[in-house]
């Protein structure tokens, strides 16, 4: 482990930060950042809750996370990452009893050495990027879930992931594999409270399905989007891919951007398995300052694969929001077929929407669409609304709400409400 | 219940409305015809409180309230209901949802709990029938993909459903076949009460014959140019508007 966290930090030192997008932010003092923070109070060896700080458990009940009792109502079982470091997974015993791993990465470093082996950096190689490389250097925790072949997982998993303490980076990692013909489902919840200067997230989640497998993977993400002048805010710089390696697998993709100051985030499939299935269904909104960049890359290698993409970008305030994607379709992709739909919505004249489609079919009989709308809220809706007794905001939220449904239906239910408050929270202000 | 003095109205710095006197009593309906661009669609806006329809002078009271001082979400909580001329589409919003959000804006205002979503479906349901509209309109997205009557309809079940006391009809007849505009007829008479209000805007006098009003006011060129009883809806169906408008030019001039 340490010799390949070495191996990634030298070659990080060989790499320069991108600058290829068109999100601008100042130069990021890489030495200033703290790599592990800790919550204190934390003993060695964390069996249950009651030994968990009661401080940190009441701020995740403020955040709503399901942490206690509650779950089981739920159905969800959570892993909590505190800054750097697993606070508290639940259900293991019961998950255990279907072979299923959910642990926190350091764990899954001590007790499943050799799935880690074969599997870490099997996705995004330390090589792969200028974030990936920095987070493989110096990642210390995670989540990390294994499941075994045949097995539905019967509940819905989720991580918590919360950036506490000053000048702190959060480089977490995650990894799923689903063995053959396995399903799961994931949702990862991120939060970070109101900090005048910028902090970084650099993650790595990586995804692989075996044959036949399915993996739904979905991020509610509300990092700290900084204040009305664009002061503070994360710099969520995540490297998300998914591994279709062998036949009739299937993984999508569905987030919900609403926090961050800066967002670069392309969760993406590699579709190697013959009829392999990839899905990213995508809301990402931007307001007052903030700035996104995101999209996905859906690469066909294998024959008959399938891909679908729904990007829905919501721009308010200065807002700026980007929707970057690439659709391959390489000459062993045999009747490979991708649609992509790209909807922008802005409010106000201040903010922008931008698309950057990438499209490269080296096959004759790949077949790819693309859709793409830009508009505006219609005073005529507003008024329409406000005419029933709906007030301005409630009325662009319900308007904004309708325009990503596409996108929430692909929500556990539960989370899917969540969606929809968090939209209409991050609204809050922006009509006049 | 409303009462309107002298009302000047520009839109885009253009005048419009240029002196509207107009008093409706609880239980009264009123109709409101007249030609193209004669200001019809302007008085319901300006009524309804839209964005863009600034009143230079005049006065609007409405249950003794400054209507014209309050936000359109506040008159729409007051009782005032306006059904679209052309309503409006909101794609992903299911009907029953904007039927369900406005309903409990009522019902905050009035101090009454909310309901829930099994509740307000029952209370829709009846309303549904008496429109002739299929249930599954309800889970479709607001006025999207649905037919000219299909939308006409469903601004008469909200009306339905909201039960305003004063509700103003612009052109909900227009673009309607005979058996949409008995159906929306007998919604809007199912919905004549001694404590409601009607303004029926309309230039034909079809929906009049099914919808029998107790005044008939002609709005032209910005002002109301003749007021009667219901018999003047059929006079101007015999005479056409031209002949009335030279008759009261001339009148003008003498003055």
């Amino acid at each position: 482990m340490l010799e390949w966290r070495l191996k990634a930090f030298r070659h990080w030192l060989t790499m320069a930060e991108p600058r290829w997008s068109t999100v601008r932010y100042p130069a990021i003092d890489y030495q200033a950042i703290s790599y592990y923070a800790a919550p204190k109070g934390r003993r060695e060896g964390l069996r249950s809750l009651d030994e968990v700080d009661p401080e940190l458990l009441r701020t995740y009940e403020k955040l709503g996370v399901p942490l206690e009792e509650r779950e089981i109502l739920a159905g969800v079982a959570v892993d909590a990452v505190f800054d750097s470091v697993s606070v508290a997974t639940t259900f293991k015993g019961k998950l255990a009893e279907l072979g299923i791993i959910f642990c926190s990465f350091s764990e899954a470093v001590r007790e499943h050495p050799e799935l880690v082996r074969q599997y870490l950096g099997s996705v995004v190689p330390y090589t792969d990027n200028f974030f990936a490389a920095l987070n493989s250097a110096v990642f210390s925790d995670g989540s990390f879930c294994y499941i075994p072949p045949g097995v539905s997982c019967p509940m819905e998993l989720s991580t918590y992931f919360r950036i506490n303490a000053r000048n702190t980076g959060q480089f977490e990692r995650t990894l799923i594999v689903a063995d053959r013909g396995s399903y799961v489902s994931y949702l990862e919840g991120c939060t970070a409270p109101m900090r005048d200067e910028n902090q970084l997230h650099a993650a790595v989640v990586e995804l692989v399905a075996l044959e036949g497998a399915r993996i739904r993977y979905a991020t509610v993400q509300n990092w700290y989007p900084g204040d009305r002048s664009g002061k503070g805010g994360i710099y969520n710089f995540v490297t998300k891919r998914g591994d279709c390696r062998e036949a009739d697998s299937r993984i999508s993709w569905t987030q919900v951007e609403t926090g961050s100051a800066i967002t670069l985030k392309y969760p993406s499939v590699i579709l190697q398995g013959d009829n392999a299935v990839g899905e990213f269904h995508s809301v990402a909104l931007t307001n007052n300052h903030q700035q996104a960049d995101t999209g996905t890359k859906m690469i066909h290698l294998g024959r008959n694969t399938r891909s679908t993409i729904v990007s829905k970008g919501i721009s308010a305030g200065y807002g700026q929001n980007v929707y970057r994607g690439l659709v391959r379709v390489a000459k062993s992709a045999a009747q490979a077929r991708n649609y992509t739909q790209c909807d922008s919505l802005l409010l106000g004249d201040k903010c922008a929407a931008h698309t950057f489609p990438y499209i490269e079919v080296k096959n004759p009989t790949g077949r790819v669409e693309h859709e793409a709308t830009t508009s505006r809220i219609g005073e005529d809706q507003l008024f329409y609304c406000r005419s029933r007794g709906l007030s301005a905001e409630d009325a662009v939220s319900m308007i904004v709400n309708g325009f990503c449904k596409e996108v929430f239906k692909e929500l556990p239910m539960e989370f899917a409400v969540e969606a929809q408050k968090l939209l209409g929270v991050s609204l809050e202000g922006s009509v006049g | 219940m409303l009462e309107i003095r002298n009302l000047h109205v520009e839109v885009d710095g253009k005048p419009i409305l240029k002196g509207i006197d107009l008093k409706v009593q609880a239980g009264e309906v009123h109709a409101i015809m007249g030609p193209n661009g004669s200001g019809k669609s302007t008085l319901a806006y300006v009524l309804a409180g839209r964005d863009g329809y600034v009143a230079t002078s005049g006065e609007v009271r409405y249950e003794d309230r400054d209507l014209l001082a309050m936000a359109a979400e506040e008159r729409a909580r007051a009782g005032i209901f306006l059904a679209f001329q052309y309503p409006v589409e909101i794609p992903g919003v299911a009907n029953i949802y904007l039927l369900k959000a406005a309903l409990n804006a009522m019902r905050r205002q009035r101090g009454q709990p909310e309901l829930d979503a099994i509740d307000v479906l029952a209370l829709v349901r009846a309303k549904l029938k008496l429109m002739e509209m299929d249930e599954s309109l309800l889970y479709r997205a607001v006025n999207e993909s649905f037919s000219g009557g299909e939308k006409k309809r469903n601004e008469i079940l909200q009306m339905a459903v909201l039960e305003p006391s004063l509700a103003i009809l612009d052109e909900t007849d227009s673009g309607l076949d005979i058996d949409a505009l008995k159906i929306v007829a007998r919604g809007v008479n199912a919905m004549r009460d001694p404590a409601r209000a009607m303004i029926l805007v309309t230039h034909y006098q079809r929906l009049l014959e099914m919808v029998v009003p107790d005044r008939v006011h002609v709005l032209a060129q910005g002002r109301i140019v003749r007021s009667g009883g219901s018999e003047l809806a059929m006079e101007l169906e015999r005479t056409g508007y031209g002949g009335l408008m030279g008759r009261d030019g001339e009148a003008e001039e003498k003055r």
